[in-house]
């Protein structure tokens, strides 16, 4: 049922625990027991939104970095990965394979304001050795969501 | 001036799905539970590999019965899937325009004027008009809720006449969802070969089974495959509708027949729409599931919230349709469809419009959003109130 559950309220977190219990042919309390277990469990880790941020009146600017670091003895990437993603505008951090070691993605109001994060706090780590910054300039699809106006339902309307 | 039309044809009744198909496209806001097709759009793979096709060209004609690729591709497919015994690609297949052309072509391949086809309904609308323009004579057999709208052998043996040609045989069942278990198809088989008749099944929804019940062809028993010619397409089961592909697999010298007609009615299926459900065949087995399992939550879905209102509903365990039975509340299907049209404003289609036995009973399709079916079964609950 866990990955029923999942599956379910990966795509729509805010689906009512009754119809999602209709849905899986189990009971509500069994499906809320479920959820709150994997919440324990840091399996379900946070529930999100996402949000075209281009229809408000807010700026946002958002940037993915590539990051060169040397592993500390010991310790591995974790220590400095965890320096990195405390800061708060950092809002994804995944260790990756191949020619850079880590993607920051970066959240901030200005452009400015992201330059100078990476100039002042990122740039000058120890463990640092290279940053290369880029900007987002639209965002076409998040988290298996594509941002763009809902499609109609062309189909005719009844059919044998 | 002389009548210039065909007595035969005039005399055919358009389906009863055309009436409210009417009075729907006038209500711009209602929500339809009415449609026999998926909500998905088509895997974007398969689209693209559309698009590759017509970029590079292949805009020709394809052979009579098919591309050879997408054949093999069905060939494998009905192994791996059904279990059925490998059909030759090069004689035992055809691709069609849609399953509806299989069915026509079936027809008219096998029946000789005056034979009888045994058409058991609830079914969907081709089956009894295609045998009419064949010249068959058709036997309806009333399936029963009792039964779960599965076909017995005593309500085939009952129908039985020497003048019995072929056995249409449709399940998973549009409108009822209604499925049959390889026992349930055992029994059906033996009665077939006894007499000596032939099976048309239409098998498009064969992808669409849930919970323990898995598709099973009556083409992988033993004895039948001589005498049974399987009908399957992409259109539910990769949501290709549009793209209008189908395909029939059977006995040689039944296929060649059906070449022929098919040769000279309509050449060969769409080029393009060919290429793309070779993609569908070697690549979607996972988008296909994904398709399914939301299906199968719409369906429980309905059956829970049906059941709160303490309407009678047999579990369907195939297609995406649910069949509830309306007779308490005292209106036909066609007045308990039209009054929830018309006050409440969601579609659903009557169960006469696939058979008169479908009196007392509704179809209603899961192949619409959530919050569609949500808001459907609140206004159900609501209009049932007021009856």
């Amino acid at each position: 049922m866990r990955e029923a559950i999942l599956t379910a309220i990966e795509k729509n977190s805010r689906i009512d625990i009754a119809d999602l219990a209709a849905m899986l042919g189990a009971s509500e309390v069994d499906v809320a027991n479920e959820i709150a277990e994997m919440e324990k469990e840091h399996i379900i880790c946070g529930y999100h939104t996402i949000i075209n941020w281009d229809k408000t009146g807010d700026e946002k600017v958002s940037a993915l970095i590539e990051v060169k670091v040397t592993p500390q003895r010991g310790m591995g990437f974790d220590a400095i990965a965890e320096r990195i993603y405390n800061f708060s505008e950092v809002t994804s951090l995944y260790l990756m394979s191949g020619g850079f070691d880590f993607t920051v993605f970066i959240e901030g109001k200005t452009m400015k304001s992201v330059a100078k994060f990476v100039a002042e706090k990122l740039s000058p780590m120890e463990a640092v050795l290279s940053c290369s910054t880029h900007f987002v300039l639209k965002k076409y699809k998040d988290h298996g969501t594509a941002i763009e106006e809902e499609k109609l339902d062309e189909r005719m309307q009844v059919s044998p | 001036m002389r009548n210039p039309l065909s007595d035969k044809v005039v005399e055919i009744q358009p389906s009863g799905i055309r009436k409210f198909f009417d009075i729907v496209s006038e209500m711009k806001d209602a929500i339809s539970l009415g449609v026999g097709e998926p909500d998905f759009d088509t895997p974007w793979r398969i689209r693209e590999e559309g698009i590759y096709t017509l970029e590079k060209g292949k805009t020709y004609y394809t052979s009579n019965s098919g591309l050879m690729e997408l054949r093999k591709q069905i060939s494998e497919y009905l192994v791996r899937r059904y279990g059925l015994d490998r059909y030759d690609p090069a004689s035992e297949i055809l691709i069609t325009v849609g399953g509806s052309e299989a069915i026509d072509l079936a027809f008219r391949a096998m029946i000789n004027p005056g034979e009888e086809v045994i058409i058991p309904q609830p079914c969907y609308v081709s089956y009894l008009p295609c045998a009419v323009l064949a010249d068959a004579v058709p036997v309806t057999i009333n399936l029963q809720e009792k039964n779960d709208f599965r076909l017995t052998p005593e309500e085939l043996e009952a129908v039985i006449t020497p003048k019995t040609k072929i056995l249409v045989l449709a399940f998973p069942n549009n409108p009822t969802g209604a499925v049959m278990t390889k026992e349930d198809l055992e029994k059906i088989a033996k009665v077939v070969i006894e007499h000596d008749i032939f099976v048309v099944s239409d098998e498009i929804y064969s992808e669409l089974t849930y919970g323990n019940a898995k598709h099973c062809s009556i083409a992988s028993l033993p004895g039948m495959r001589e005498r049974t010619i399987v009908i399957n397409g992409f259109s539910k089961s990769h949501a290709m509708t549009g793209w209008r592909l189908g395909y029939a697999c059977g006995p040689e010298n039944i296929i060649r027949q059906m070449i022929k007609i098919h040769q000279f009615a309509i050449m060969c299926a769409p080029t393009n729409s060919q290429y793309a459900a070779v993609e569908a065949l070697k690549n979607c087995e996972e988008e296909v599931e994904k398709m399914t399992v939301e299906y199968d939550q719409r369906r429980r879905f309905l059956l829970t919230r049906l059941r709160e209102m303490d309407i009678q509903v047999f579990e369907p365990f195939g297609a995406f349709y649910i069949f509830p039975n309306i007779s308490r509340f005292g209106l036909t299907s066609d007045e308990f469809a039209t009054r929830f049209l018309k006050e409440y404003k969601v579609a659903v289609v009557p169960g006469t419009a696939f058979g008169d036995c479908g009196e007392g009973f509704v179809r209603m399709s899961y192949a619409s959003s959530l919050a569609n079916l949500k808001e459907a079964m609140e206004r159900m609950e609501q209009f049932i109130k007021t009856l």
